[in-house]
């Protein structure tokens, strides 16, 4: 069985200063992998790197045992590999339902073209339908992304992300700046809409990311210090002495 | 629900039709039948500029590199046609300027929209410089200081149709209008219309859905190529006459203006700036020498005001009437009629003297204006239309407030109004 990603050596320095300093990590189809560290640790810059919006300065990464690194984003992206952003980026004077449909056309064979309507097409139309639905924004088909709320956002981002059917999903802090009740409800939406997907997320809220991967790997300084199941990586003291024992995490244990 | 959508779609594009048809048996002059056929084209032309600016968000400053282009091929297609080299009927020489126009697309959008944003505007800016300046230098395609002129008059047409007399050729660009403004409508619901609209909105985050965000500007710039080719071929077939401003900044320029001030968020907002275009080059020029002037004014404040154009300031209202609110504004729109009028008055007569005084001296220090006589060489008669001036101001920032307070009142009443029809 091929991983559904893998990455090794991975090195980005931004002038002289070096970012990610040689990554090595496998993940296996189907895994769902939480990615932790403390801020500026690299943990967006790796997303960057693997999703294609930076380069790496060397190293490798595999999607499904093929390489990927240089890769322009789109293509990447047509090769099954999808991602969401930590800063909301949608299409904010398109519609809900306009923002979904342009994010299914590329998989459903449309391409550029410019010879047939949109309304004419059953399958795109279907399917932005079912995403609107499964991200509960069925109501508000017709509004304009810029006037959701931000939760609502949000969702919108994640529906977008997994919209093309990328079998690889990265999501980048996906409930960063929601509520407590919200980012609860938020959890249980993208365990539901990424069953049978390999996931890799960015979460700062610990709850978030022992409730929703099966494997942690714990980046500091741009080194994979830890990748192992909760449990064990909870048990890892290197890991407590970095990242866990830091004043984020207690103050966020604390508020729990 | 889509088959009442469906109809009114019907009704509008029959009475686009209808216009187009009827339009010159109501300006039944020389002069009416002639900025007719101008606005036809300039409609073609603005909506295919609109394509850049208003869809796909790409600034262009030298549009009419390609309605230029167009013209000047079409001008030499349409010569060789009557010269009997070419088996080409009159009626399709529109078609050869928008190949010509696509072609040319094909080849300077490469460059140029490989980049987006400030870099695109600022390629198309030098590219418009250069193509004029090769309109200067190779005066066996582009005719030099007196440019290339033509023919388009057919000896035994069919039906007598020779398209010698205005007329006909009116009709001929009215039935390309319409196709184009129908298959540019057509665009924008296709799915590269569609992402030519997200690539505009958020150029990154199409690149993570799959597609090239530079393949899709340049295919829209390419199909816009064409259509603008096609204006600049109906152009030529016009004047018969193609010069080298027809490339000019000062057109590209106009593009961009009347394209904005007609509204680029709406499809049909082009359609009323071509309109105005056209007017404001051929009548409002001859009203006035500061025609410029006020042109400049008005786009100024357009931008400052209402950035969405004329076509959003009639969408806004549309909606309010919608909502059964616009009648409590008409006195307000009266008020604002009238102060604007005074202001102009006192404004106009202002600028038409400085004018006047500037350009006009040999004709003595009188000349007449809005039915008076104004004396530049009386202090009185300026400082009356200085007090005009003041008084219309004055009056129209009252009247403003009072308009833009009970707006409010309204926007937010169709608000609720909105929010509780939704939640039913």
């Amino acid at each position: 069985m091929t991983n559904a990603l893998e990455l090794k050596g991975l090195r980005k320095s931004f002038g002289r200063t070096e970012i990610i300093r040689g990554i090595d990590l496998t993940v296996q189809k189907g895994e769902r992998v939480g990615v932790i560290g403390p801020n500026g640790a690299g943990k967006s810059t790796l997303f960057n790197l693997i999703s294609g919006r930076l380069h790496p300065s060397s190293g490798e990464v595999h999607l499904n045992g093929q390489r990927i690194d240089g890769l322009k984003p789109y293509e990447i992206n047509r090769m099954g590999l999808s991602r969401s952003f930590q800063i909301t980026n949608i299409f904010p004077k398109l519609s809900v339902f306009e923002n979904l449909r342009c994010s299914v056309l590329w998989s459903l064979g449309y391409k550029y073209s410019f010879w047939r309507f949109l309304t004419n097409l059953r399958d795109a139309n279907d399917r932005a339908e079912q995403l609107m639905n499964m991200i509960r924004l069925g109501a508000k088909r017709g509004v304009l992304a810029m006037n959701l709320t931000y939760a609502e956002q949000r969702a919108l981002e994640i529906g977008i992300t997994i919209g093309g059917g990328a079998d690889v999903i990265l999501l980048d802090e996906p409930t960063a700046g929601m509520s407590r009740s919200e980012t609860a409800r938020f959890t249980e939406l993208i365990k539901e809409v990424t069953v049978g997907k390999t996931l890799l997320t960015v979460e700062h809220d610990m709850g978030v990311v022992f409730g929703l991967a099966d494997k942690i790997a714990v980046v500091v300084y741009g080194e994979v210090l830890a990748f192992d199941s909760p449990d064990a990586v909870r048990a890892n003291a290197r890991v407590q002495e970095a990242y866990l024992g830091s004043s984020v995490a207690d103050a966020q244990v604390g508020a729990a | 629900m889509a088959s009442s959508s469906n109809r009114s779609r019907r009704i509008v594009w029959s009475l686009f039709a209808l216009v187009m048809l009827l339009a010159p048996w109501v300006f039944d002059s020389g002069l009416g039948l002639t900025i007719l056929s101008q606005m036809g084209i300039a409609i073609i032309a603005c909506l295919s500029y609109n394509m850049l600016f208003g869809q796909g968000g790409m600034l262009s400053f030298g549009h009419a590199v390609y309605t230029g282009l167009g013209s000047f091929v079409a001008i030499h297609v349409l010569n060789a046609a009557t010269k009997g080299d070419l088996p080409l009927p009159v009626a399709l020489v529109p078609l050869a300027g928008g190949l010509a126009g696509m072609g040319f697309a094909v080849l300077f959008g490469y460059v140029t929209t490989r980049k987006a944003g400030t870099t695109f505007a600022m390629i198309t800016l030098g590219l418009g410089e250069l193509v004029f300046a090769m309109s200067l230098m190779v005066p066996e395609f582009f005719g030099g200081e007196g440019g290339v002129s033509g023919n388009r008059m057919v000896r035994d047409g069919w039906w007598g149709i020779t398209f010698g007399p205005q007329i006909q050729v009116y009709y001929l660009i009215a039935v390309y209008t319409f196709v184009c403004v129908a298959a540019m409508y057509a665009f924008t619901r296709t799915p590269l219309g569609g992402m030519l609209n997200a690539v505009r909105d958020n150029p990154e985050r199409v690149e993570f859905v799959g597609y090239d965000t530079q393949r899709v500007r340049y295919l829209a710039f390419i199909i816009s190529g064409f259509f603008a080719g096609i204006a600049g071929g109906l152009a030529a077939l016009n004047f018969e006459i193609v010069t080298a401003e027809v490339v000019g900044a000062a057109r590209s320029g106009g593009y961009l203006l009347f394209t904005f001030l007609g509204g680029a968020t709406f499809f049909f907002g082009p359609i009323i700036g071509a309109v105005l275009m056209v007017l404001a080059l051929v009548l409002f020029s001859e009203l006035t020498q500061a025609w410029l002037l006020y042109l400049g004014l008005i786009f100024l404040l357009m931008v400052m005001f209402a950035p969405g154009g004329i076509a959003s300031l009639i969408m806004m209202n549309v909606r309010v009437a919608m909502f059964g609110r616009l009648r409590e504004l008409a006195l307000s729109y009266l008020g604002l009629a009238a102060t604007t009028a005074l202001m102009l008055a006192g404004g106009t007569s202002m600028v038409e003297m400085v004018y006047h005084l500037q350009l006009n001296q040999a004709e003595g220090p009188v000349f007449t204006y809005l039915g008076l006589n104004l004396d530049v060489g009386k202090p009185v008669h300026w400082l009356v239309a200085l007090l005009v001036l003041a008084a219309g101001a004055g009056l129209f920032e009252w009247v403003r407030r009072g308009f833009v307070h009970r707006w409010g009142l309204i926007q937010a009443a169709i608000e609720v109004d909105m929010k509780r029809r939704g939640a039913a």
